[in-house]
């Protein structure tokens, strides 16, 4: 079923265009991230979502209802803000049945559903805590409980891992990913954090410039992402200058190397860059013979970490790192020249 | 060089609080004249505060004026800090720096200005003058602590209010009030010393048809002293220390004094 | 939304004419009485006459003037030099007492000024003052009055003040980078020097914004000066005062209030300025 749709939308403030003519379309119950640098325009457009700002073109729908014009205690959405926004006047109980208490429901009722959602965040028996006295952890808990007191037809999230600690963070990953998917709520985060936007997305959204870049699952835009930008974005990835030499081939440093059928609509002769995933790339040993569909470069850099390898190898003027399990090891040291393996599976060519 | 310090630190209390002790010493005087060291040990005095008709009235006035100009202070400061805030409005922001501007001011400016105001429409020695006065006088008070405690709710607090459903009067019966109104009773609390303690305004306003406890402390003077004054003088302090008490008790004195969190 | 932008300058109306009527209306009418020109009939009407500022241009108030600005100068310089090292002390305190010292102060600074004349009178009289205590230890032979007399002014006029300096200094203090000192310290300057090299200088704009608010302050003291002065020590308060209430000459205590709001404004206006160039 379609659910959350934005169409047209663009929001300038004053003479700066934060969300430029943004069109995206998800099903209900999905977990959307949109991923970004700062400044890209994606918590802006998680404003607009909720209704804390208005597009300046544009029409926000969810389902069958038109929610622009909206104002924002009237939309049925539940947001976690990224300082968790929890009222210091009030106790973990009070906070997350405010919007209970402000629709005046009686107060057995509110310290129910308050208890009944403290289990689902996993804080049974807080209810009377001061705010003041929680850990962060345990703040983001409370924000989440709190946001989802109504059954919010959306739920939003802006950065909500970044006041938390890089362990805790990983762990929340993946509760709030399984809540998510319990509850069965579409829902919306913001991050600039690419493993979390991995983690949990079924829908992953690359801003940058206040426009969309590319949607698509994370796996779609980790192996082929649309230009340069994207794929810096989401992992590592090495980027070699090269030249296309025939429709399914490319000129790199003075070798011919296959790259399947991912060219696109580029001609014979455009200058392209030649993209790889560090852990697709493979360094052969300098007394190897006839590598396939490899360039050349020197080691300038060993780093062994146990469970990977990653070795460092300049061709010509660039970097390409390669990431290796240890029984592909192929015993080089730093000076040695060596074969860089890109298989042409491995390989995709994107807009210098 | 700690020696040094305790030495300074002692001196300076006892500068700062040695004449309040002697003004306590001389109230609890059991003679009729002002003597230090005291003779003999009594409650007299204080007695008299309340028992003699004119120095209650003169008490219950003051009391009266107090109350009343710190609560109309506070109406008036609130739209305008409030308003201030929410929304930047620029009217808002000059009515402020207005509304602060008579406490800068040498007193006895405004005291004449009020005095020439209210001769001039024919309405002299009213207690509701005096009380508009240090209303107006105290402005700065509230409008500058409101302002604190308006300026440390977070923006977020109320966007997050308003996604659980809030409107605007419900974000700010739940959210702004409860956070702002130790820092509006801080206000309150102020003015209300300030216009207890307060003589010149007072004095150019109804100074001869009410009078309040430092006018007729004044009034007194002239007629050579009576230990009532002493008395009066600690009750005052007593108040005065009450008050603030309760105001770092249910507010952030530091912070309202200027102090970083 | 425009709906909403009007509903809030509608609740701002009443606040505009609490303001409007009881701040600006008199605060003009200071102005206009002080060029007022008079009837026959002993009062006065509006008009355009500076007679009342010739009036201060005779040597008595001009006199008066300078002795008003001389005695608050020298005020605000006691007062602060006293309040300062305190203040820097009261922000090493733990936070309890330095609450309690907050407290005390607060109390003492909204004590009437009334209170505090009296006093100090009490204090420097025969009867009861610090003479009697002179006496007991065998300093002096037989107790005197210390009233009226200048020193007793100044005395009076710095224990008033030194509350407002203590507050005005505390939130510099208290925000002073405390590893300022630390590394003042590590440097090897010692505990006075640091003070004076470190401490000081970083404090400076609270320095002078303080000294100048206790200048305006003792401006506006009236009680002090009339109850333990003489009549060579009123200041400009004291014969504003003395106009309005007890001669009734309204145009003349307008002017002289002029005088004292100009003479206030230049103050605050020149130590701002002349401040603000050097930093």
């Amino acid at each position: 079923m379609p659910g959350l749709s934005i169409e047209n939308v663009t929001k300038k403030f004053g003479t700066v265009t934060a969300v430029k003519d943004v069109n995206l379309q998800f099903n209900t119950g999905e977990m959307i991230c949109f991923l970004g640098p700062s400044g890209c325009g994606k918590t802006t457009l998680l404003r607009m979502i909720a209704g804390l700002d208005e597009p300046t073109q544009g029409t926000i729908r969810f389902e069958d209802q038109d929610l622009t014009g909206v104002p924002v205690h009237q939309r049925n959405i539940g947001m976690v803000f990224q300082s968790f926004a929890l009222f210091p006047h009030l106790n973990v109980g009070e906070n997350i049945s405010y919007a209970m208490r402000i629709r005046g429901h009686s107060r057995s009722e509110c310290e129910d559903r308050a208890r009944q959602l403290l289990d689902m965040v996993h804080l049974p028996g807080l209810e009377d805590r001061k705010i003041s006295q929680l850990s962060g952890g345990q703040r983001q808990r409370v924000a989440i409980a709190r946001a989802l007191a109504l059954n919010p037809q959306v739920f939003l999230l802006d950065e909500p891992m970044s006041a938390l600690d890089a362990n805790l963070r990983e762990v929340m990953q993946i509760e709030l990913r399984k809540l998510q998917q319990e509850l069965g709520i579409t829902t919306v985060v913001v991050t600039h954090d690419q493993t979390e936007a991995m983690t949990m997305a079924d829908q992953i959204v690359v801003m940058g410039k206040a426009q969309v870049l590319q949607t698509g699952t994370p796996m779609e835009i980790y192996k082929t992402p649309v230009d340069k930008f994207v794929a810096g974005f989401i992992g590592t990835s090495n980027l070699l200058p090269a030249k296309m030499s025939g429709p399914d081939s490319v000129h790199v440093n003075g070798a011919v190397l296959n790259v399947g059928g991912n060219t696109g609509h580029f001609a014979q002769g455009d200058d392209v860059l030649l993209m790889t995933r560090p852990e697709e790339v493979f360094v052969h040993h300098p007394s190897d013979v006839d590598v396939a569909n490899s360039v050349t470069g020197t080691v300038t850099f060993v780093r062994d970490i146990g469970a990977t390898i990653e070795i460092l190898v300049d061709c010509a003027g660039h970097e390409v790192i390669s990431v290796l399990t240890p029984k592909d090891w192929p015993n080089v040291k730093v000076g040695d020249q060596v074969h860089v393996e890109m298989p042409a599976a491995a390989c995709s060519v994107l807009a210098v | 060089m700690r020696a040094l310090r305790s030495i300074y630190l002692a001196l300076f209390a006892l500068y700062l609080i040695g004449p309040i002790l002697v003004i306590a010493a001389v109230s609890f005087n059991a003679k009729k004249f002002l003597a230090f060291p005291p003779r003999g040990f009594s409650f007299r005095w204080y007695a008299e505060v309340f028992v003699a008709n004119d120095w209650f009235t003169a008490l219950k006035n003051s009391l009266f004026i107090a109350f009343a100009s710190a609560s109309l202070s506070v109406l008036i400061a609130m739209p305008v800090a409030y308003f201030a805030w929410r929304y930047g409005l620029r009217y808002a922001k000059a009515l402020l720096a207005l509304g602060v501007a008579p406490f800068i001011l040498p007193p006895v400016i405004m005291a004449l200005a009020f005095l020439l105001f209210f001769t001039g429409i024919g309405l002299n020695g009213l207690m509701i003058n005096v009380i508009i006065a240090h209303a107006v006088f105290l402005l700065a008070l509230p409008l500058v602590t409101i302002s604190l405690g308006l300026e440390s709710v977070d923006h977020a607090l109320i966007e997050a209010s308003q996604t659980m459903g809030a409107s605007n009067a419900v974000v700010f019966r739940t959210v702004i009030l409860p956070i702002a109104a130790p820092f509006a009773f801080a206000g309150f609390a102020f003015c209300f010393v300030l216009s207890l303690n307060e003589y010149i305004i007072a004095l150019m306003t109804v100074g001869f048809s009410v009078e309040t406890l430092p006018i007729k402390i004044f009034n007194a003077l002239r007629y050579g002293y009576t230990p009532v004054i002493a008395s009066i003088a600690v009750i005052f302090m007593v108040i005065n220390i009450v008050i603030f008490a309760l105001i770092a008790r249910f507010s952030n004195l530091a912070r309202i004094l200027g102090a970083m969190e | 939304m425009q709906s909403s932008a009007l509903s809030r300058y509608i609740g701002l109306i009443p606040s505009s004419v609490m303001i409007g009527a009881f701040f600006v209306i008199p605060f003009v009418l200071i102005l206009l009485t002080s060029v007022s020109t008079p009837t026959d009939d002993g009062g006065y009407a509006t008009g355009f006459d500076l007679q009342h500022f010739e009036r201060f241009l005779t040597w008595f108030y001009i006199e008066r003037a300078l002795f008003s600005a001389g005695l608050c100068a020298l005020i605000a310089v006691l007062s602060l030099l006293i309040a300062y090292p305190f203040t820097y002390f009261l922000t090493t305190f733990p936070p309890r007492s330095q609450t309690f010292w907050l407290i005390y102060i607060l109390a003492q600074l909204s004590l009437s000024e009334v209170l505090i004349a009296f006093s100090w009178q009490i204090l420097l009289s025969r009867t009861a003052g610090v003479a009697n205590i002179l006496v007991w230890i065998g300093v002096i032979e037989k107790s005197f009055a210390m009233t009226p007399s200048a020193g007793a002014v100044v005395a009076a006029l710095v224990y008033l003040t030194v509350p407002f300096s203590v507050l005005l200094l505390f939130p510099a203090l208290s925000r002073l980078d405390k590893s300022l000192i630390e590394a003042s310290r590590t440097l090897g300057a010692s505990p006075l020097r640091t003070f004076f090299t470190v401490i000081i200088p970083v404090t400076r704009p609270a320095i002078i914004s303080g000294g100048v608010t206790v200048f305006v302050l003792t401006l506006g003291a009236i009680i002090v000066p009339q109850v333990l002065g003489k009549p060579e020590h009123w200041t400009l308060s004291v014969l504003i005062t003395d106009q309005a209430i007890f001669n009734f000459n309204m145009p003349f205590a307008s002017a002289l209030a002029v005088v004292l709001l100009v003479l206030s404004a230049t103050v605050i206006w020149l130590v701002t300025k002349f401040s603000g160039k050097k930093t």
